[in-house]
């Protein structure tokens, strides 16, 4: 008798096609092959549009004012809509949203203002919203690390018996570190409330998903962890609603942890420092934004005479509105005391940090003396 | 808060008892749990085992599943996750089980806890305990006798402690579960069984104090954790060679207490620190850098460091050739010119 487990690498092995309710064309995908969700009511379609045209603003404006020098950097979102917003609008207020540096827009859509997300992108402190009152934790940097936290705020919520869920984007590269391994496993042997929505944007920055991984499909690996797994088509904003809802009813029933690969694409550049034609094909950011999420939805939408012309100029209005306050807010430049660098580090006072604290402030005042007298010399 | 607001709270006084430094931290452990519903305790066999080192010991039956739990074997995941359960409102006790298996947690620990709290301009602290047992002479195999202090004391954000007696032990871990920051609690394996009679709940000086455990006029001596006991010794033995050493316990590695320690250095113009790390970029390099800053002039002589060698921790028959000894200490000590 052989002991041996049968487990050839599956790299040839095609993926299924994603999980889709609305394909490409705009239409509804038949009820058999919709893989048990059913297409979220068009009045819930029709939010999720209205989000996705601000968010997709919003996300165009900031990008142009990280090109035009006015922000120090700019991880955009574009194209990844149908992600974003699926999963925001999955999240009851009681509900955590763990985001990384390229979720923005999924701050934007729960509430958090321009200014507050821009906060950290222009220099002013590491991070700048109210996290209590968003229930959305700060942006990781650190790849999947959030991953962790949102695993243990979810089983903080089960020990509590509390209904709150934890939801956690992540990104392709982002699959291949420790930390999302021990996410993964963690969440499922503690049964945690949380969902994983991975953004399958195809890259790592620069490095494409088949040097990340030899298996089929991201979601395949929740197999591996004990927890439900969902492939579903990015770019269809109903679909990952369909399907994001669904995990996060699960987990608030007591049903643990799933994770849910989305397979879109990232159309901008990883950062306004980065050269994406050294490492893809212009044909095929062609190909993906020809499978655009918002232009999907307008046109079943449009098809199904919910979305008139007078209402989708109602929306690109208020979006332009919105590129407004994000532009304005650029002019208004928060003034930080630099005092303030020693004030958040402990919750009990330091006697060492107090010294340089002082010494910094001797040095502003110093400083300060020295413009006054030179001002004063200058005018006279 | 204070430990004195703790431990009115409702910490029942007990009958003076001979405890273990393990057994007085279980004790903080437990007076910590049955006053605050919210501190939970997680890690490796920490549960119904009870820790390896039984520092957990009938915690598990204590509390339950819900409060006591073993954790997936995953360093990173057990302080992750810690994070995400103090951003909820516990406050989680962790346990690396030895100074080396901390490393998977690194950057949980430096990029996130230390962090949190000034990232989110105070919005977010984070009460995390995370225990570390550390330090050798246990005749330990590889990765089972690390002295890693200096990587979590040169982390702003993090507080580090490590405490030398069983009395210590108690007050000190009950004061970290009742801060606000985060504190690395490191546990000098060495002194798990070291004994003292102790009537609990016992209140010690307050963390981020350092103590003269002993008065002397000659030199200061600055010891840690399983180095206080060989420092003790070392005074000990100098009495008798007619030379009065001073011994302070640092007790609190971050913040240092520079008052203490210098008021000490200050009349004795003499000063040596002993600890089982590596000597270079070690945490004895700060201390001398510190006090030499704030104190040259009272100085007779540089300050000498007696420590482990550069090299990494020796295997169990030559970890005696390594450990600074009360001889050693001496034989460094007579380097300095005597006048």
């Amino acid at each position: 008798m052989s002991l041996k487990v049968e487990s050839t690498p599956q790299t040839d092995v095609l993926a299924p096609p994603p999980l889709r309710l609305i394909d490409d064309t705009g239409h509804a995908v038949a009820e058999s092959e919709s893989g048990g969700f059913t297409l979220p009511p068009v009045e819930t379609l029709l939010g999720l549009y209205r989000q996705m045209v601000m968010a997709r603003r919003f996300d165009v404006q900031v990008t142009a004012l990280t090109r035009q020098g006015r922000l120090a950097t700019y991880p955009s979102a574009l194209g990844q809509e149908g992600c974003e917003i699926a999963s925001v609008a999955s999240l009851a207020p009681q509900d955590w949203l763990f985001p990384t540096y390229r979720d923005s827009i999924a701050l934007l859509t729960r509430g958090v203002e321009p200014k507050d997300i821009l906060a950290a992108f222009r220099g002013d402190w590491h991070s700048g919203y109210d996290y209590r009152k968003f229930h959305i934790a700060p942006q990781a940097t650190p790849l999947a690390t959030q991953a962790l936290h949102a695993v243990g705020l979810a089983t903080a919520s089960k020990l509590k018996r509390d209904d709150t869920v934890a939801l956690t984007l992540l990104g392709d590269g982002a699959t291949s570190e420790g930390d999302a391994h021990e996410a993964f496993n963690f969440a499922a042997v503690w049964q945690a409330p949380v969902v994983f929505v991975v953004q399958n944007n195809q890259f790592a920055i620069s490095v494409p998903l088949d040097k990340q991984m030899a298996c089929r499909t991201i979601a395949d690996k929740a197999i591996g962890y004990g927890m439900p797994g969902y492939y579903v088509d990015g770019n269809d904003v109903a679909a990952m609603y369909a399907v994001v809802s669904a995990a996060m009813d699960r987990a608030r029933n007591g049903g643990g942890p799933t994770l849910i690969e989305g397979l879109t694409y990232r159309i901008e550049a990883h950062t306004n420092s980065d050269d994406p034609t050294r490492y893809r094909k212009s044909a095929d950011v062609d190909l993906w934004r020809s499978r655009d999420p918002i232009e999907r939805l307008e046109k079943y939408l449009v098809a199904q005479g919910a979305l008139t012309d007078e209402l989708n100029a109602e929306i690109l209005a208020a979006a332009e509105e919105l590129a407004t306050t994000t532009r304005d807010c650029m002019t208004e430049q928060a003034v930080i005391d630099p005092l303030e660098l020693f004030e958040h580090v402990y919750s009990t006072p330091r006697a060492s940090l107090a010294e340089q604290r002082a010494f910094l402030a001797a040095e502003l005042a110093d400083d300060a003396a020295a413009s006054a007298l030179i001002s004063e010399e200058s005018t006279r | 808060m204070s430990i004195q607001q703790t431990l009115e709270t409702g910490t029942k006084v007990r009958a003076p008892e001979n405890l273990t430094m393990a057994a007085a931290l279980n004790a903080a452990i437990r007076d910590a749990m049955v006053d605050d519903p919210t501190v939970v305790l997680f890690g490796e066999d920490v549960g119904p085992l009870g820790g390896v080192f039984r520092v957990t010991d009938g915690l598990y039956a204590e509390f339950g599943e819900t409060r006591v739990s073993d954790s997936p074997l995953a360093e990173a995941g057990i302080v992750g996750t810690a994070i995400g359960m103090a951003m909820y409102g516990l406050r989680p006790v962790v346990e690396m089980q030895f100074d080396a298996f901390s490393y998977p947690a690194f950057e949980q620990i430096v990029s996130h806890v230390a962090k949190m709290r000034n990232r989110t301009r105070g919005q977010i602290p984070l009460p995390i305990v995370i225990r570390i047992p550390y330090a050798g002479d246990i005749g330990g195999v590889e990765h089972h006798s690390d002295s890693s202090e200096a990587y979590w004391t040169a982390t702003p954000g993090l507080t580090v402690v490590t405490p030398s007696n069983p009395a210590d032990a108690y007050s000190m871990l009950r004061e970290a579960i009742v801060s606000d920051d985060p504190v690395i609690f490191m546990e000098p394996k060495s002194r798990y069984w070291s004994k003292a009679e102790l009537t609990l709940p016992v209140q010690t000086e307050p963390l981020n104090r350092a103590v003269v455990l002993r008065e002397g006029s000659d030199v200061t001596l600055i010891a840690y954790g399983p180095t206080v006991k060989t420092a003790l010794a070392t005074a000990e033995q100098a009495e008798a060679e007619g030379l009065s050493v001073e011994v302070i316990d640092l007790r609190t590695l971050s913040p240092f207490d520079d008052e203490t320690v210098g008021a000490s250095v200050r009349k004795t113009g003499r000063a040596a620190i002993v600890h089982e790390a590596a000597q270079f970029g070690g945490y004895g390099a700060e201390v001398a850098a510190r006090l030499t800053e704030r104190n040259f002039f009272y100085l007779a002589a540089p300050i000498l460091r007696i420590t482990g060698f550069d090299i990494p921790y020796p295997s169990p028959k030559l970890e005696e050739y390594f450990l600074p000894t009360p001889d050693r200490i001496l034989a460094a000590l007579s380097t300095w010119e005597w006048s």
